[in-house]
């Protein structure tokens, strides 16, 4: 069928009224364009709307049932916040075609096998939601619907299981209770009262030790941070003493009923959850973020208690927009503003608690850090007169709260913030912190200012942040990020060394090559060894100071002179940081020159492993060196420790992808082979390669292995001598600096969590045995079971 | 899994913009092929008292940043207000685009858009006077 665009091919009827023959790549757009649609802001209401569309879906059964099978679907497990329209859909649909809705629900039960066993936990609770829900709509039959749960209750009886395995199945049936917890208990109470009671047992039993590690804060007031789990129980035993009464979820299928109850139900067919299996990812547990309540929103509605199942359904509504339309920042915000039932709800607080809870989810957020940053300022665009205020109260709230907050989390507030003000001039009332001035420096709050300072100062300039904050702030000022240039003038020319940095510099000035600068600092004598009694080839920290310190004064003017500096004298460098001593020591080089820009340091030592004149092993011995003792507490030293840890997981990763492509060539190619001698010639060429890149895999993972060894081994050893120390002298181990190091350690389990896992044997053999401390092995521990 | 909902899979900050370089060394669907797969971004409006390091700073934030270079006025060699960010990812410059892009560096709303890749010549501004073609808009008025 083609498509008549000219008008002289006009049949003779007016343009706009001849009846065009489309395509059906054209019709299935339009349906799907239709079903995603249907429910957006419309002059028809929601109900006209759905009437409309069953009857056109219904028309179109007989020539695109499989293309609007897979279409509803489709938004059955990726639009959950729109849950109850689309089964409302089905419904309609199912009472004009009763094979239609068989078929839907056999779909759907495909689908939810798939999804388990592609490890797509989150959209297979959508899924089992969805179909709960179709009892609502008289598209399921109550008492099957029970039976799946009692299925899914009875993994909790397993043996040797992933207690997070037992944790989702538990998780699915109680989430879904919000949206058909009345239908069931009304067709089948008994049945759910055991159901129920199973729960309870299976809950009063799991195990909790993860908790600690993924709290926010670790304050008990002014709101708990709870399990998800417990919180959710909670939340449904007060929907049951309510007797299932729910009235904020939006249920367009009511207007229907009289259609809906005429309708032939369908059973779920029985569904056996799958086995456990190596390869299944569990979700992690996580804590449920709080930081509003009734009290906080000053007028109008009131926000519903955090027990409430009310809470529950909006935080989950709310997660899904984000997750939906996260990729468009205008659309989201716009989408989250416009939450159906908003009027009945302090809706900025919940947003704002959402997006937080979001930004601080340990161990990762579920998106991209910068994410939530544009997104809060599209908000503040939409809501002007009303989001910034709130925003504004949770900065506030959260400062207050610095002291028990987690330090990952901390980070993320400094980042987050200092981002933000840089889109709003730096606006802030800090007269209101003042209480930070006064207090320990090493203490939160006012580490925290001092971070965000120094966030600020690379978001614009020093003179500026002197500018925006009270005099009386000046001490938490970060400093003017000059170089320090140890050979600076005549007052250093006592200093070992000054003649040599002299000569070395004309000699850069002077375009001097790396042989000829090598060949200068061979006169350069080493302050370790009474005379030359060798070539001068062994570690020489005053070459190394005269040399560097030199380079990067030269080159001190901005990232691209230093880095150009770095290139062109790649050799020089590499010869002297040969040893492990050298390496060490270059690094001590760049913080001495750099101290004041902490930032400049970060790219340094990144660029240094990028161009392999240092290893990451040894920017961690760096880092927890003496030499690194005053600046242990400082965001950006952390910054730089993930950072490195990072590149080395990412190398892994490409070498692994290099043999996994070579492997699948290989494949390929023994598919095609006709057995004559070039094809064996081919073959045998990427076998060899296959073997060098299979090397090179386990070469990598050892360097992996050994530098997470390294990192733990020094925190423990760092930990053990403060406990020790602290009981013998009986003071209190809770010293600003233990918490920070306590919580690092944590971090560096919570962010590289997926690498850790494959080295577990040789850390709970080598390091984390039982004759460690109890603080410091709690942590380990609570790692082991954010998966158990 | 994803959705195969075209409807669903909108991502429109990260689409290639009408913008094409008339310098560029090939024709309009090699250029069309490089910008669909670059990770380098071209920055614009931004004050010419802005540094590498804000830049750096800023653009770090949805990656690891290769390397900047500051565009150039062609004849006095100052900054003139733009400048070319290249990732090591298209992702990293995927999400630049998506939350980077619009909004402030140095109280300026900046704009991102792709760019083909970095070649030697590229960072001096093509004006008369040696800055920006008639201010930085040009990248965003213009249809190929």
């Amino acid at each position: 069928m083609s498509r008549r665009r000219h008008a002289d091919e006009n049949d003779g009827g007016q343009p706009h009224k001849r009846r065009r023959t489309s395509e059906p790549v054209e019709i299935e757009d339009r349906l799907e364009s239709l079903i995603c649609r249907v429910g957006e802001k419309s002059t028809s209401s929601l109900e006209s709307n759905l009437e409309g569309l069953a009857g056109v879906l219904e028309a179109d059964l007989p020539n695109y049932k499989n293309k609007i099978l897979r279409i509803l679907c489709s938004v059955a497990r990726v639009l959950p916040e729109k849950l109850t329209i689309y089964t409302t859909l089905v419904g309609l649909l199912n009472a004009r075609n009763y094979n239609f809705g068989g078929e839907f629900v056999e779909a759907m039960i495909r689908q939810l096998k798939e999804t388990l066993k592609s490890n797509f936990f989150s959209e297979a609770v959508y899924l089992v939601r969805f179909l709960c829900d179709l009892v609502n709509c008289h598209v399921i039959a109550a008492p099957s619907v029970v039976a799946l749960f009692e299925n899914f209750v009875c993994v909790t009886q397993e043996d040797d299981v992933p207690q997070v395995r037992c944790d989702w199945y538990v998780y699915a049936v109680l989430s879904s209770l919000p949206w058909v917890g009345k239908e069931l208990y009304e067709k089948k109470d008994v049945e759910m009262d055991r159901l129920l009671s199973q729960i309870d047992g299976y809950l009063k039993r799991r195990q909790k030790t993860h908790v600690a590690m993924l709290q926010i804060w670790s304050a008990e007031k002014p709101h708990p941070q709870e399990e998800y789990l417990d919180c959710l129980w909670a939340q449904i035993q007060k929907l049951k003493k309510d007797r299932w009464q729910e009235r904020h979820i939006l249920r367009p299928y009511v207007a229907f009923d009289s259609v809906l109850c005429e309708a032939l139900q369908h059973n779920l067919p029985p569904f056996t959850p799958p086995p456990h299996s190596d390869s299944a990812v569990y979700p992690m547990p996580h804590v449920i973020f709080r930081m509003f309540d009734y009290t906080d929103a000053p007028e109008g509605p009131v926000m519903p208690g955090s027990h409430s199942v009310e809470r529950f359904v909006i935080e989950e509504n709310l997660h899904c927009i984000i997750r939906t339309h996260w990729k468009e920042r205008k659309t989201c915000a716009a989408q989250l503003l416009s939450y159906p039932g908003k009027s009945k709800i302090p809706l900025n607080y919940h947003i704002v608690e959402v997006i937080f809870g979001e930004l601080f989810q340990l161990p990762c957020p579920p998106h991209v850090e910068v994410m939530y940053t544009t997104l809060l300022i599209e908000l503040c665009k939409l809501q002007p007169g009303s989001l910034p205020q709130v925003l504004a109260q949770a900065t506030e709230m959260m400062y207050m709260r610095l002291d028990t907050m987690n330090i990952t989390c901390v980070d993320r507030l400094v980042n987050w913030f200092s981002h933000h003000l840089s889109n709003f001039q730096f606006r802030w009332s800090w007269d209101d912190w003042a209480d930070c001035l006064t207090a320990d420096p090493e203490k939160p709050k006012a580490k925290f200012v001092r971070e965000v300072l120094e966030k600020c100062m690379r978001l614009s300039y020093h003179q500026r942040i002197v500018d925006i904050v009270p005099p009386s702030f000046a001490p938490l000022i970060p400093a003017n990020p000059l170089f320090i240039y140890k050979y600076e003038d005549e007052n250093s020319s006592t200093l070992p060394g000054y003649n040599a940095a002299i000569t070395v510099g004309n000699a850069i000035k002077n375009r001097a090559s790396n042989e000829e600068i090598l060949t200068l600092l061979k006169d350069v004598p080493n302050p370790n060894h009474e005379d030359d009694d060798d070539e001068g080839e062994s570690f020489n920290p005053l070459k190394i100071d005269v040399f560097l310190q030199t380079l990067l004064s030269l080159a001190a003017k901005s990232f691209s002179h230093s880095f150009s500096a770095l290139a062109k004298f790649h050799e020089v460098l590499k010869t002297l940081t040969e040893s492990d001593e050298g390496k060490l020591h270059i690094l001590r080089v760049v913080c001495d020159v750099w101290k004041n820009h902490p930032q400049m340091i970060s790219v340094l030592v990144d660029k240094m492993i990028r161009t392999q004149i240092v290893d990451c092993v040894a920017v961690a011995n760096w880092i927890f060196s003496q030499d690194m003792t005053h600046e242990f507490t400082r965001f950006y030293v952390w910054e730089i420790l993930h950072s490195t840890i990072r590149k080395m997981n990412k190398h892994v990763q490409k070498i692994q992808k290099e043999l996994e492509d070579s492997k699948e060539k290989l494949e390929k190619q023994h598919q095609k082979d006709s057995g004559d001698e070039e094809d064996m010639e081919e073959d045998s060429q990427l076998e060899e390669q296959i073997e060098r890149l299979q090397e090179k895999v386990e070469s990598a993972q050892s360097e992996q292995k050994n530098l997470f060894l390294v990192i733990f081994q020094r925190f423990i050893m760092m930990l053990t001598e403060h406990l020790a120390r602290c009981e013998t002298g009986g003071t209190d181990l809770n010293t600003p600096w233990y918490k920070n190091c306590i919580e690092r350690l944590q971090q560096i389990f919570l962010m590289h969590h997926a690498t850790i896992q494959q080295y577990m044997g040789t850390l709970e053999n080598l390091l984390f045995t039982a004759e460690l401390d109890h603080h410091i092995l709690a942590v380990y521990q609570q790692f082991c079971s954010l998966q158990a | 899994m994803s959705s195969h909902l075209n409807a669903l899979n909108s991502d429109s900050y990260i689409e290639i913009s009408q913008y094409r370089d008339q310098h560029f060394k090939g024709n309009r669907y090699e250029q069309e092929k490089l910008l669909k797969q670059s990770s380098t971004l071209y920055v614009g409006n931004l004050s010419f008292y802005t540094t590498e390091e804000q830049v750096y700073e800023l653009f770090s934030k949805s990656g690891d940043v290769k390397r900047i270079i500051i565009g150039l006025d062609k004849i006095k060699k100052t900054a003139c207000g733009f400048c070319f960010v290249e990732y090591y990812t298209r992702g990293d410059a995927e999400n630049a685009m998506r939350f980077i892009n619009g909004t402030r560096l140095d109280d300026r709303i900046i704009r991102t858009d792709w760019d083909a890749g970095f070649r030697e010549g590229r960072q001096y501004g093509r004006g008369k006077s040696g800055g920006q073609v008639s201010g930085a808009h040009r990248r965003w008025t213009c249809v190929s």
